[in-house]
């Protein structure tokens, strides 16, 4: 992975000194909560609804076991003994208290991480494909751009006080695991005609009150040109995106206004002058700086389905179970990819304890090249695990809790904080996700069901993906009531679909029920073992919808 | 309002003229649509003229006429809006306009860095400030990723010794 070199060094450690002097005027009341408020945002800092919350960057989700500990250790010391792994794939911690936040950022530092940009009107952490480097039919490591990107647009001058907050997503495969169509830039490597990686740039994609899926409006953009085609849609956007109405500021709306055609248009425009004013200039060298840092690891010769995992199998139906539910193909022979889920059923969607967190860190180190990732569905991932090491990577993990064999179905849910942490949040999720998780419960039940992808937001901003969802769940508050309103038919993937409303909303005691008539529904509709998604995509909404509402 | 030019503050010459009705003596900033509506008047006076340019009026719209202005001032009607960050990159990249590049608005200490890096040169700060607090501002970054008007060195450059 990625190491700081001593200018990437030089700008984290300058920042952590700059925020600990504007931590301390705020301290001594020197100034108000109000002038820190944009001083913090700069730097992941929010006032939530009962304390100050951190948000960490995790760089396209990657972390190494060192970091991983680090992570560990500001959870046991300044938190409860816990952290919230995000939809950005970022960390959060709920309860630091602002004095300690400078000390959290030195540490962070000292294993190069930090907490820029994850907040703010500015270009957020760039997300990525959890399996990059490992799937079999990708173009090339989507982590080499991801941290192109991410340098180029730390600190940017110009961009630094957008009319809304910006978000970026890569991928290298042709699999979409990242949903870059919802993301307010996508890009999606491809081969250019002489055979180099090349970028399709999809624009103005996003969820919140106004979801849209991103159009694509670079094709094949050459690695020279990248950051220019890149910086000339984002001066488009600081120029023209709207900043007079909270909601009417995001790139989508600019997009979705004056149409694909025109916004590309005036990209292509802008572009052409910056080529004349000065390019962003990427050095060839510079690519391939960073792309030795991506370079496999050292792999050993080995073969797939090595007798000691078939062995287990036989010996241990739980271990069987997890493999196949969990494990994922990696393009070496003899490894292979494996999911850890953070969704344990009674759990918190995509929490970790500080054991859990150096529970992993030793496995990486153990079986995974002392690398970890964190996907935006709210789990990790060790993506170079010897297939003949699975059973005893699966042991440690089911007992430590870390175990559980749900990737995929429908416990294995997206979850945002909700009313329980959240003050923009209408309604509360965490209950009603673990809710629905008691109620699937049963891991036969869940294997029979398939893949369900239930996506859970506390309100319209849509941090838990509901449009997405293949079931997808919005809390509202109607009247002090908390309701929930249903979609269905969302995906994120390469065939990305926002879902369709229900009807009626229903309350926090039947939104289980309903959840389960739409299993009901899906099962007796189901045709040759397709997944929910396909079922939904073939009927549509109405057997659902009259099942649904038949009671009422 | 105090002004920070050249690293210190300074007297500041300039008067801001209504959008109608006589123009005060010396130099001058008149606003865009006073300057359209009045060029000739506006470039047969022998005093210096300046321009200020609100959020929403681009470069565009005077880049022929550069050379009349010895003063553009860009406004900041927020902190949080940034536009203007855009302007000033194009005015001194595109249009390569020499003169001073005021920032005027809400203009606090923590965007001076920026605002300095996109080619403003000049500050009417309404925060207060000290020259020290300006100084620390401009210096406690002392490496930067992405070329900008202000010409400095990108890290980039410095890995592969351009």
């Amino acid at each position: 992975m990625y190491r700081y070199d001593e200018f990437d060094h030089a700008l984290v450690q300058d920042r952590v000194k700059q925020f600990s002097g504007q931590v301390q005027r705020r301290l001594t009341g020197e100034i108000t909560e109000d002038e820190f408020k944009p001083l913090r945002l700069m730097n992941g800092v929010y006032l939530q609804l009962h304390a100050y919350m951190l948000r960490v960057a995790v760089p396209y989700g990657t972390l190494s076991s060192r970091q991983m500990r680090m992570l560990a250790h500001i959870a046991r010391k300044y938190d409860k003994g816990y952290g919230h792994f995000t939809t950005r794939q970022n960390i959060q911690y709920n309860w630091p208290a602002l004095k300690d936040i400078p000390a959290i950022l030195e540490d962070l530092a000292s294993v190069e991480m930090h907490a820029l940009q994850t907040s703010g009107n500015c270009i957020r952490n760039v997300t990525s494909d959890q399996y990059a480097g490992v799937a079999a039919n990708e173009v090339e490591d989507p982590r080499i751009w991801s941290e192109i990107i991410r340098q180029w647009s730390t600190l940017h001058p110009e961009f630094s006080f957008l009319p809304r907050k910006f978000k970026f997503a890569v991928t290298g495969a042709p699999e979409d695991r990242a949903a870059i169509r919802v993301h307010d830039i996508g890009i999606e490597l491809v081969k250019g005609e002489d055979g180099q990686t090349a970028f399709d740039i999809y624009v103005g994609g996003g969820q919140g009150r106004t979801p849209m899926i991103g159009k694509l409006i670079g094709k094949a953009i050459s690695q020279e040109n990248l950051l220019t085609y890149l910086e000339a849609i984002m001066r488009v956007y600081n120029m023209h995106g709207r900043r007079d109405h909270l909601f009417k500021s995001r790139i989508k709306i600019l997009v979705h206004t004056i149409g694909e055609e025109e916004m590309r248009r005036q990209v292509e425009e802008e572009f052409a002058a910056m080529q004349k004013d000065g390019p962003v200039e990427l050095p060839k060298a510079e690519i391939e700086r960073i792309q030795a840092y991506f370079a496999a690891p050292a792999y050993e010769t080995l073969e797939n389905d090595p007798d000691e995992l078939n062995a287990a199998f036989e010996k241990t139906p739980a271990f069987a179970r997890w493999v196949k539910q969990n494990v994922a193909a990696h393009k070496v022979p003899g490894y292979a990819i494996a999911n850890i889920s953070l969704k344990p059923v009674g759990g918190v969607a995509g929490d970790a304890s500080a054991e859990q967190m150096e529970k992993v860190a030793e496995l990486a180190d153990a079986y995974s090249f002392s690398e970890i990732r964190v996907t935006h569905e709210q789990n990790l991932v060790l993506a170079d695990v010897p297939q003949k090491d699975l059973f005893a990577l699966w042991q440690e993990l089911d007992a430590n809790g870390l175990g559980t064999p749900n990737l995929g179905l429908i416990t294995d849910q997206i979850v945002c904080p909700g009313l329980d942490y959240c003050n923009l949040a209408n309604a509360r999720s965490i209950p009603i996700g673990q809710a629905i998780a008691k109620k699937f419960e049963d891991l036969d039940r869940q294997n029979d069901i398939g893949e369900l992808k239930i996506k859970i937001s506390g309100c319209i901003n849509a941090c838990g993906h509901h449009h997405v969802g293949h079931i997808g769940i919005l809390g509202v508050d109607k009247k002090g009531t908390e309701f929930y309103q249903v979609s269905l038919g969302g995906s994120a993937d390469e065939k990305t679909s926002l879902g369709d409303i229900t009807g009626p909303a229903f309350t926090e005691d039947k939104i289980v029920g309903a959840v389960e008539n739409i299993v009901e529904t899906y099962l007796s509709e189901r045709q040759n073992g397709e997944r929910f998604l396909d079922t939904y995509r073939r009927i549509g909404m109405k057997p659902f919808k009259e099942k649904l509402y038949a009671a009422h | 309002m105090p002004l920070i030019k050249d690293g210190a503050f300074v007297e500041d010459a300039w008067t801001y003229a209504d959008e109608e009705g006589p123009l005060p003596e010396g130099p001058v900033i008149v606003s865009l649509t006073r300057w359209q509506n009045e060029k000739e008047a506006l470039a047969a006076r022998t005093a210096p003229l300046g321009i200020k340019l609100l959020s929403g009026e681009e470069p565009k719209e005077i880049a022929g006429d550069l050379d009349k202005f010895a003063v553009i001032a860009l406004d900041f009607p927020m902190f949080k809006n940034g536009r203007a960050y855009s302007y000033a990159r194009l005015l001194r990249e595109r249009y390569g306009y020499k003169g001073e590049l005021r920032a005027t608005g809400d203009v606090l200490r923590d965007q001076l860095f920026f605002m300095h890096r996109c080619g403003f040169d000049a500050y009417e700060v309404s925060q207060r400030i000290t020259i020290d607090g300006w100084k620390e501002a401009m210096d406690e970054i002392s490496v930067v990723y992405q070329p900008a008007s202000d010409g400095r060195k990108t890290i980039f450059q410095a890995r592969h010794g351009d």
